[in-house]
């Protein structure tokens, strides 16, 4: 996972919330776009897929290509389709956390 | 179940107009989308970012606020938040929203669903970091979020418009990875003549290449064998032009050839769909007004054939003319006459697209990929798995789709669906319209057990 | 190329066929429909299944277990011949009940027709604390289930495919996109097709599936078939949670768990709808309550070719000597015996099994 984002993120005076992803606290805007704000936020890797573990991360941004899925409350959700709430909880989808967990 | 003259699936260009037409003359509108707020892709968020990064961002986005405005109509109810899973009988469309589903009939239906990204895949495409020229877009309009350090890669206005966008924002890319070639821009110099019927266009083409050469953005065309460096992240683009071979390092690597209409909820009804050469991809065969080969579904803007954002609008206006007359809302002359100066700002509009097709064609490696290269991002099949399947029999891509698994996933094929085809044709010398494309069922969206499981019951109380 | 056996149909059951004369050496030609045909192949639940099948032909029984005994060679000698597994597991299956009465009359039915097979009929009651034990996630509205040992599954479109790979590998010609309009016989049987072609061979084998309906009086058979829609769900990929499968759901090779299926009579029409949808994931639901919060990501339906009492139909042409009709609903539990043994019964070896009781003679109204 990077630290340092790949993306800036341009002022929009929206007040931070925190929001967890796999158990790592992020700051991020409510009410924005959950992918945009993780990527701004320096989320490289949303998932790992459960076909072959390779990583992936949003993609279309448009709710069409499923690769930004992340897991909310048990559900397999895209993250570019859901918006920022106070106290999100996300993490990898399962599926694919368990091929990264066999291979380690 | 909700009753209504008209549901329209898709709350852009076309969906707006249309919803706006019909509730003016009189029929009662439900207006569903997958975002939130009104606008589609082109026109995110519009009523909520225009404000803050109009100026950035242009008239092409900004013009949307008329568009949200004509939705302040008593007739109109909008639901946002809305994915349709199915459609019944050309007359029932099915949704969930918030963890719910939701069963509306409607006297008629338009989709309005617009494009998608032509998919392109390359190698290395599905890594972080690659995403779609329109991701991009999605990200700056709606959520203010640049990348830093990317690469323009493929053709079409579209890469123009982004780098020149990203220079106001003060990122520019650092560099255009152009794949048409002086061959295509000679091909399309005889439709130029059409095109300046649409000269705003050209103008405006030809200030934003202006813009970005005065940025200092490096510009590469007729690049190939382009592949996507990096192990669990983009690192680099490697790419030859002009007989060299170089390699740039960047973070993200933006995709893009061109868009395709969006045909899963039109083929999920059965409208047929034919093979449109010149724009490469399948078509909705559709009458003058948006009619489909189900009487009571209509089809509006990219979704019927890629004419951009303003063609969308007018056509959204014509689908519901034509609907407020099937119903009886007006008479059918006054659905003729308010039609004819709408077709002719439609043929402006298109006036430029034979050379827009002609001149930035798809990128052939991404349309016939080499064996090695994912096609299926899903199921992470492989262009030679498809070719392979090709050997034991596969015709099309239904039986191909059974032996490969491209197209089972999540994205129901919407991004390996053209280049299977593709794929199939090449390999059985057969043409599209004899290969065909994936059967598309429900759902169109996924949708938990939970929540399907939870719709039997109230179906069947409606229906009792 | 002359041809001793011309197979109207390349899905599991053709080309099951195909294969298994392939192997004796004899020389194929395979007709095969195009991507749209109606293709149970596709869309079949993928089990290999013993449990419930002959409750009142105990020789259908015996049939279909002859197959499950054969099917792990079967699928050995594909593996080794196409480089792919067809992820088959034969550890048991279950009969789900949500009530205490259902179970009891199953058991009571079993029960007699192990009595006319011998006793081979490897079946146990668990209960539900039992069942428990072996399936984690079962819901509180189960009440038991009956565990079949001979019950399993495999990836049934891997099947198709290593068929269609390996019935060309072994020299079998076929030929895609082919509608069969008509069959003549003279000294050989000529196949006419719709795109003007004709084909000859010694002998025909029409499995066409529900494509029989047409063919087969056209070759002197009745084929009294119908189809019967079948709907299936299946969800995203899941990790483990279901071990054995059942008839309510099983989860493939892939991750995802494969819900099915309901049994409509609605005629040609391969369709799905909302309300036969939500009725199999409410089902189950109930079994597995953790699915409720699973994503569906695929839903197809599939006609299931079905004769008037369910059981397959192997019948000669009383009118064209040569020419048989071989059509079933479980291609794939069957796909080991069509393979292995049905063969002999073509050739009217000293082998060949007994299929009398599967003759259309039984449709004869007296």
């Amino acid at each position: 996972m990077k630290t340092a984002s790949s993306f800036l993120e341009l002022e929009d005076g929206r007040p931070l919330v925190p929001v967890w992803f796999e158990g790592r606290e992020l700051q991020l805007p409510e009410g924005s776009n959950l992918a945009a704000a993780m990527l701004a936020a320096g989320v490289g890797t949303f998932r790992y897929t459960p076909v072959s573990g390779a990583p992936r991360a949003p993609f279309c941004m448009m709710g069409a290509c499923f690769d930004c899925l992340v897991e909310v409350d048990g559900v397999t959700r895209q993250a570019c389709m859901l918006e920022v709430t106070d106290g999100l909880r996300l993490s990898m989808p399962r599926k694919g956390r368990d091929m990264t967990d066999a291979e380690n | 179940m909700q009753k209504t003259d008209l549901a329209i699936i898709g709350a852009g260009p076309a969906g707006m107009t249309a919803a706006a037409t019909a509730a003016k003359a009189g029929l009662n509108v439900i207006l569903l989308d997958e975002q939130p707020r009104p606008g589609g892709q082109i026109y995110r968020d519009v009523d909520r970012v225009a404000p803050i990064r109009g100026e950035m961002l242009g008239n092409d986005y900004t013009d949307g606020l008329t568009l949200t405005a004509g939705l302040d109509n008593g007739n109109i109810s909008h639901i946002g938040g809305a994915v349709v899973w199915s459609i019944e009988e050309g007359i029932r469309v099915l949704y969930t929203a918030d963890g719910r589903g939701g069963a509306i009939e409607a006297k008629r239906i338009l989709i309005a669903t617009g494009a998608l990204e032509r998919p392109m895949p390359l190698p290395g495409w599905t890594l972080p970091g690659v995403m779609t020229a329109g991701a991009a877009q999605i990200l700056l309009k709606q959520s203010g979020v640049l990348s830093k350090s990317a690469v323009l890669v493929g053709s079409g206005p579209l890469l123009y418009l982004i780098a020149a966008q990203m220079i106001r924002a003060g990122t520019p890319p650092l560099a255009l990875v152009e794949t048409q070639t002086r061959a295509d821009l000679l091909r399309a110099l005889p439709h130029l003549g059409g095109a300046l019927r649409g000269w705003r266009y050209l103008l405006k083409g030809l200030t934003m290449q202006s813009e970005i050469r005065r940025a200092g953005v490096r510009r590469y065309s007729s690049a190939a064998s382009i592949s996507i460096e990096g192990e669990t992240t983009a690192e680099g683009i490697r790419f030859t032009a002009s007989g060299k071979t170089r390699r740039i390092a960047c973070d993200t690597v933006l995709l893009h050839h061109g868009v395709v209409p969006n045909t899963q909820a039109a083929r999920s009804v059965d409208v047929a769909h034919h093979w449109d050469a010149r724009q490469h991809c399948f078509v909705p065969g559709l009458d003058g007004w948006g009619g489909t080969s189900v009487e009571t579904v209509h089809i509006a803007g990219d979704g019927a054939g890629i004419g951009g954002a303003k063609a969308a609008a007018l056509a959204g206006r014509l689908a519901a003319l034509k609907t407020a007359a099937d119903l009886g809302a007006i008479s059918t002359i006054e659905r003729d006459t308010a039609a004819k100066p709408i077709r002719r700002r439609i043929a402006q509009e298109l006036a430029v697209r034979p050379f827009l097709d002609t001149a930035f064609p798809p990128a052939i490696e991404a349309t016939k990929p080499a064996d090695a290269t994912i096609i299926c991002r899903c199921e992470e099949i492989t262009a030679g798995d498809i070719r392979r399947h090709a050997g034991i029999g596969c015709a099309g891509p239904n039986q191909a789709k059974a032996f490969s698994r491209a197209g089972m996933g999540p994205c129901q094929g919407r991004y390996c669906g053209l280049t299977v085809s593709n794929l199939l044709a090449e390999a059985n010398s057969a043409t599209m319209d004899e290969t065909g494309y994936y059967r598309i069922r429900p759902p169109l969206k996924p949708v938990t057990l939970g929540e399907l499981a939870a719709m039997g019951g109230s179906v069947n109380s409606e229906t009792n | 190329m002359d041809s001793d056996f011309a197979i109207i149909g390349g899905g599991v059951v053709g080309l099951s066929v195909a294969w298994g004369l392939l192997k004796r050496g004899k020389r194929v030609l395979v007709l095969d429909g195009d991507d749209g045909s109606f293709r149970a192949s596709r869309g079949n639940f993928g089990l290999v299944w013993v449990q419930s099948k002959g409750i009142k032909q105990p020789r259908y029984a015996a049939w279909s277990q002859q197959s499950a005994t054969a099917w792990a060679g079967f699928a050995d000698e594909l593996a080794d011949a196409t480089g792919h597994d067809m992820s088959l597991e034969q550890t048991g299956g279950y009969d789900l009940h949500f009530s205490e009465e259902t179970l009891k009359k199953t058991v009571a039915q079993y029960e007699e027709l192990k009595a006319k097979l011998d006793g081979n009929y490897p079946y146990e009651v668990l209960d539900r604390k039992a069942l428990l034990a072996e399936e984690p996630e079962i819901g509180p509205k189960v009440v038991g289930a009956i565990l079949h040992h001979q019950d399993g599954h495999v990836n049934p479109l891997k099947l198709l495919r290593s068929l269609a790979d390996d019935v060309r590998r072994l020299g079998g010609q076929v030929l895609s996109e082919k509608t069969v309009t008509d069959v003549r016989k003279s000294d050989v049987f000529t196949i006419t097709c719709a795109d003007g072609s004709h084909v000859q061979a010694n002998k025909v084998i029409l499995s066409a599936g529900l494509g029989a309906m047409e063919l087969g009086p056209k070759l002197g058979f009745k084929a009294p078939i119908r189809p019967q829609r079948g709907q299936v769900l299946i969800t995203e990929k899941l990790p483990k949670l279901i071990n054995r499968p059942s008839l309510i759901a099983r989860q493939v090779d892939e991750g995802g768990v494969q819900i099915g299926a309901t049994n409509e009579e609605v005629g040609l029409n391969d369709g799905v709808t909302q309300s036969g949808l939500s009725g199999l994931a409410s089902e189950a639901v109930a079994a597995y309550p953790v699915l409720a919060d699973a994503q569906l990501v695929r839903v197809w339906g599939a006609l299931r070719i079905l004769s008037p009492d369910g059981l397959p139909i192997y019948q000669e042409s009383p009118e064209m000597a040569g020419a048989f009709l071989v059509t079933c609903h479980s291609g794939i539990t069957l796909a080991a015996a069509h393979a292995r043994f049905l063969p002999d019964w073509l050739e009217g070896t000293n082998a060949a099994p007994d299929l009398e009781v599967f003759s259309e003679d039984r449709f004869i109204v007296s």
